[in-house]
């Protein structure tokens, strides 16, 4: 819902913003402007996944590579074999500093066109997220293979995504992209970071922060939940045992 | 209407939920067993992360056995003190399952353990459940609570006899405490009430009316269910009320008609019934662990959820 509102937003006030940013480009100098429609995105009771509205300009030709990441943690990837007739994990290998979320926007395909050396650089596309193994691993191969299972996973829980959006160029000197954040989406700090690539390099970069949040009811029970742990749990036991009481007087009587 | 799970941080329909809560608890008055065994996989499978789903199920198996109980409470079908007894095994055992339960997922491979542990308890269980059921129906008449009068084995041997009034019994308070130790044990590290295991050792060991033993079961999974609901929120913070509530609202209302329906059916066709449901789940859980998974690799996310 609160998606739709954002993308609602009347078209000439955005392009007016866009404007906006395009003569503050030119007058500062900077080759690159971006910003997002929303720096905050609201968990809230209903919430349902949203989308954010990604715009910007550019102060002449070449591509723009949109990437945004979520709040990273440790974790461990697992690999089943098959013991005695059941399949059993007997191997493991632990990723550090992992993103929650990836998602990458282009407004043209870059295989081909930027050295892999670039991308890797500023993790632009999925094959060039930097996902560093907490224990060296000596065969190459074998954390290839870890490494594609991790982002496979992860693309099945839709937190790593490529195809959905591609930034589009309104004119010479104003893009913009949409970027989804589907309803699992971790909270924390995440980053949207702008590229502007001309002759297979990136020209010039800005990074925006953009927090995921939960907000009011939800907020407060799981700071209740943490805070107050043993006062929860009674309640909740309380709760429990009220509504099955509850339940059993109701149905005497009817 | 979907609605946000604050704990389990995940975005679920309502009415799904509610429909859940209300089958299961539709099973869970039949039977007189917690539904445990079928609510922990199923809230998995929709994707809630496994501990939050162990966590917020022991919290609402105590509301659904409140609200079972208090039906089978006024056709005085309830052992209070046979419950007692039990109870004061279960609360050891359930302490000692959730250290156990932290041991094994110190130690990795919780997962198997668990479905390794269904797929045995279950599976013996309801198998020689449906063997004895069906037994007893192809002869038209109850056969346990009849043979059990006149067979004495070394189990009436043990000391600290203890007379039973209500269920008619003069056994040792050994062996109810230790069936409630065994149980509590399994609450804590398999997530579940136990009410498919209590039923049948009450009925089979103990040699319980099976009248009583639906209500006496559900009284004392309250107290073993409160303990593991307590300990998992205060050191884990993995009850997720919202979750907890909505299961609730369809668990309580679905045990009520499962109650009505129970007393119609016989002894030995509930536990036909019953012991169908769990095979089934048993199966399931065995052909998952056999069978290749479409991906060799699984992932860990961070906090261990």
């Amino acid at each position: 819902m609160r998606g739709r509102h954002l993308l609602a937003l009347p078209a000439g006030l955005l392009a007016g913003f866009m404007l906006l940013l395009a003569l503050r480009a030119d007058a500062w100098g900077q080759s690159l402007v971006a910003d997002l429609s929303s720096h905050l995105i609201a968990i809230t009771t209903g919430f349902t996944g949203t989308d954010v509205v990604l715009f910007g300009a550019v102060d002449g030709e070449g591509d723009v590579a949109v990437v945004v990441q979520g709040p990273e943690g440790e974790v461990t990837v697992r690999h089943k074999d098959r013991v005695a007739g059941i399949w059993i994990n007997t191997d493991e290998i632990a990723f550090a500093r992992v993103p929650a979320f990836y998602t990458v926007a282009l407004s043209a395909p870059l295989d081909g066109v930027v050295p892999p050396a670039v991308l890797q650089r500023h993790e632009i596309g999925l094959d060039y997220i930097r996902l560093a193994p907490t224990q060296k691993i000596d065969k190459a191969e074998k954390l290839a293979e870890y490494r594609a299972a991790l982002i496979r996973n992860k693309q099945r829980m839709g937190l790593y995504t490529t195809e959905a959006g591609e930034v589009s160029f309104l004119g010479q000197r104003l893009f913009r992209t949409r970027i989804h954040f589907p309803a699992n989406v971790p909270t924390g700090t995440y980053t949207a970071s702008v590229f502007l690539i001309r002759d297979g390099d990136v020209v010039s970069a800005q990074t925006t922060p953009l927090l995921v949040s939960k907000i009011g009811f939800s907020a407060n029970v799981t700071e209740f939940a943490q805070r107050q742990s043993v006062f929860y749990a009674v309640l909740s036991i309380m709760l429990a045992v009220t509504a099955g009481w509850l339940a059993g007087i109701i149905f005497r009587k009817s | 209407m979907q609605i946000y799970l604050p704990i389990a941080e995940l975005s679920v329909n309502a009415l799904l939920i509610l429909m859940l809560g209300g089958g299961v608890g539709f099973l869970s008055g039949l039977f007189g067993v917690g539904g445990g065994f079928l609510m922990t996989p199923l809230l998995i499978f929709i994707g809630v992360p496994p501990a939050v789903a162990v966590g917020t199920q022991a919290n609402q198996l105590v509301g659904a056995s409140v609200s079972g109980v208090l039906a089978h409470w006024r056709r005085n079908n309830v052992d209070v003190k046979l419950g007692l007894v039990m109870l004061s095994g279960g609360s050891l055992g359930t302490a000692l399952g959730v250290w156990i339960f932290g041991l094994l997922q110190a130690l990795g491979h919780i997962d198997l353990v668990i479905s390794l542990s269904y797929v045995l308890f279950l599976g013996t269980v309801s198998s020689l459940m449906l063997w004895e059921s069906l037994g007893a129906m192809l002869r038209g008449r109850s056969v346990a609570s009849r043979s059990k009068l006149h067979h004495h084995t070394w189990l009436h041997g043990l000391p600290f006899k203890m007379r039973f009034p209500r269920s008619r019994l003069y056994i040792s308070a050994l062996l109810p405490a230790l069936i409630g130790f065994f149980c509590g044990l399994l609450v804590a590290i398999m997530g579940i009430g136990g009410g498919f295991l209590l039923v049948p050792a009450m009925i089979y060991i103990l040699g319980m009316p099976t009248a009583l033993v639906a209500g006496t079961s559900l009284f004392q999974i309250i107290f073993t269910t409160g303990i593991a609901a307590f300990l998992q929120a205060v050191s884990n913070q993995t009850v997720d009320i919202m979750l907890a509530l909505l299961l609730l609202l369809g668990g309580v209302v679905g045990a009520q008609f499962g109650t009505r329906v129970g007393a119609k059916l016989r002894g030995e066709q509930a536990r036909a019934l019953l012991a169908l449901v769990v095979l089934a789940v048993a199966v399931k859980l065995a052909v998952d662990l056999i069978i290749r998974p479409e991906d060799l690799f699984s992932i860990t996310l961070p906090g261990g959820a």
